[in-house]
């Protein structure tokens, strides 16, 4: 495997734990890492949160010193991309001119925003946030006086900036086109607490409601957000979460299959079995799902990253994480334990009022997924009995008194096997500070 | 500034020096220590950076609070009464020499 090349293409969170899970598995080729992102790979999560807030800075973010890579032995060139990919030849070019071979190519290109199709969506002051550059861009705009700021789509990135801005003591609302907040990812019940909790701090939320058109200044700043039925509300600044769509564009081209997102089988790999996807542009079989999904979570990219990595080094495995979720927004720690949906059969333990309660989703009987808010111990187990596929049926959950922290411990098996590392003497290091 | 050893499940060890005001955990993947995942980056969601504090530990570590007790039912290895959550620990002089055990598996 000397000779053996690896080029990954994204260094989001995907693409760099596909660099690291290759060297913790003992690969020893060469590992390019092409991001477009200048700073290297960052933590996403606090963007959206602490980072915006103002109360994480910029070097916590990184998700390691510049020194690692340069230990790792993994070549890193942000701020490149790729311009095309040559299948024949196994060569990817890149808009810098430069050239590189592979053996394997790893496509973790992420996504990106969705813009919203209304006139003067382009007005400035009008953003979405996705990487660092627009973190830093919406941090400096909400860490001055009050304004009013109008989120649209009452998503997870939409929802945790609202409660963020809110909390630096601004204006908000948020106006969401479906009848309720985060009506794909969570039940009825968890997100009408979550909207629940933005009312009580203030936030104005409007559910079921379009926006229609955006209008600015003379200066061309955004102004007014025009909704249906004509209501006009004044915007300072607009930031837009209405999901995003994944890169696939050099899958497309490089005539991969691809739906939505880069079709790739059960080990991660495309229609071209030198090439991987992972991450939020790969669209894979779940079997807990039933159907191809393609999910957008740092648990998801990896976890995925390890069964690439895996199957780089010839020891290739059926990708079958359970995939978690969390949120945060004020105080509410909101965690997902599984594929909720679709569910036929929810029940509900513990106290909606106080703000500590999960929600268990069956279908047919089997426990799907878990909506924990503010209970992380069920969160936790709930993790543990959908990985070791551990029965629990609603009548159970239903039975006054019961509480997971109280059910024997299941011995799990881990579908995602780490290697052991394979160090064999004691190593010091020099000090690093973040 | 800390010295912290992590003991691996194969009897290796990785000594690393951490500064203030970092974490256990984070001293772990600042220095590339396999074995510690943190997935949710070190707000105790996931569970995924337990270690277990070696026995004869004798350095002043935080006690523990409600939410770490309970992240802790859901890690991939066997919670003891030496089980801590790495993201919870923060380095300094105080822990100078700490030695933790890794678990087998994280997630």
């Amino acid at each position: 495997m000397a000779a053996h090349a690896v080029v990954v293409v994204g260094a989001g969170q995907a693409g760099f734990e596909t660099a690291c899970a290759l060297r913790s598995r003992g690969f020893r080729g060469r590992i390019t890492l092409i991001g477009d992102e200048p700073p290297g790979p960052s933590y996403r999560p606090p963007l959206s949160k602490g980072y915006l807030a103002g109360t994480v800075a910029a070097e916590e973010i990184a998700l390691r010193p510049p020194s690692f890579y340069t230990e790792q032995d993994i070549e890193l060139l942000p701020g490149d991309r790729v311009a095309s990919l040559d299948r024949e030849r196994r060569t990817v070019l890149l808009e810098s001119g430069l050239r590189l071979p592979y053996d394997n190519l790893v496509l973790a290109t992420g996504s990106r925003p969705r813009s919203l199709p209304v006139p003067g969506a382009s007005l400035t002051g009008v953003l979405s946030l996705r990487g660092l550059a627009d973190a830093e861009d919406l941090r400096l705009r909400l860490s001055g006086p009050p304004r009013r700021l109008v989120v649209v789509g009452a998503g997870f990135i939409g929802l945790e900036v609202a409660a963020t801005a809110r909390g630096l003591g601004h204006d908000v609302t948020v106006v969401e086109a479906q009848p309720r907040a985060l009506a794909r990812a969570l039940t009825p019940t968890t997100s009408d607490r979550i909207v629940a909790e933005h009312r009580e701090r203030g936030v104005r939320v409007l559910l079921g409601r379009e926006v229609t058109a955006l209008f600015g200044d003379a200066e061309g700043r955004v102004q007014v957000m025009e909704l249906d039925g004509g209501e006009r509300i004044a915007a300072d600044l607009v930031v837009v979460g209405v999901g995003v769509l994944p890169n696939i564009e050099l899958a497309l081209a490089a005539d991969l299959l691809v739906g939505d997102g880069v079709v790739v089988d059960a080990q991660l790999r495309t229609s071209d079995p030198d090439i991987f996807a992972l991450g939020d542009c790969a669209r894979f079989p779940s079997p807990r799902a039933g159907r191809h999904v393609r999910v957008e979570s740092v648990q998801n990219a990896s976890d995925q990253a390890k069964c690439v990595a895996a199957a780089v080094c010839g020891e290739p495995y059926a990708y079958t994480a359970v995939p978690w979720f969390w949120s945060e927004q004020y105080a509410l720690r909101l965690q997902i334990a599984g594929l909720t949906a679709p569910h036929d059969e929810t029940v509900t333990v513990g106290d909606l009022a106080d703000g500590k309660f999960s929600v268990f989703c069956f279908r047919g009987g089997r426990l799907t997924g878990v909506e924990s808010v503010n209970r992380p111990a069920d969160h936790g187990i709930a993790r543990r009995l959908l990985t070791a596929g551990t029965d629990l049926s609603p009548g159970t959950v239903r039975e006054p008194g019961f509480d997971l922290k109280r059910l024997p411990r299941t011995p799990t098996t881990p579908t995602t096997p780490t290697a052991s590392p394979s160090r064999t003497t004691i190593q010091e290091r020099l000090s690093v500070h973040a | 500034m800390a010295k912290i050893t992590y003991k691996h499940p194969n009897g290796t060890v990785t000594i690393v020096d951490v500064q203030a005001p970092n974490t256990v955990m984070r001293g772990a993947k600042l220095n590339n220590v396999d074995g510690i995942e943190a997935q949710c980056g070190g707000s105790a969601q996931c569970g995924t950076c337990h270690v277990y504090v070696d026995e004869a530990n004798t350095l002043p570590l935080p006690e523990m609070d409600s939410v770490e007790d309970d992240v802790l039912y859901g890690t991939a290895c066997e919670r003891t009464e030496f089980s801590r959550l790495s993201c919870q620990l923060p380095v300094g002089d105080e822990i100078d020499g700490l030695l933790v055990h890794l678990p087998e598996a994280q997630s």
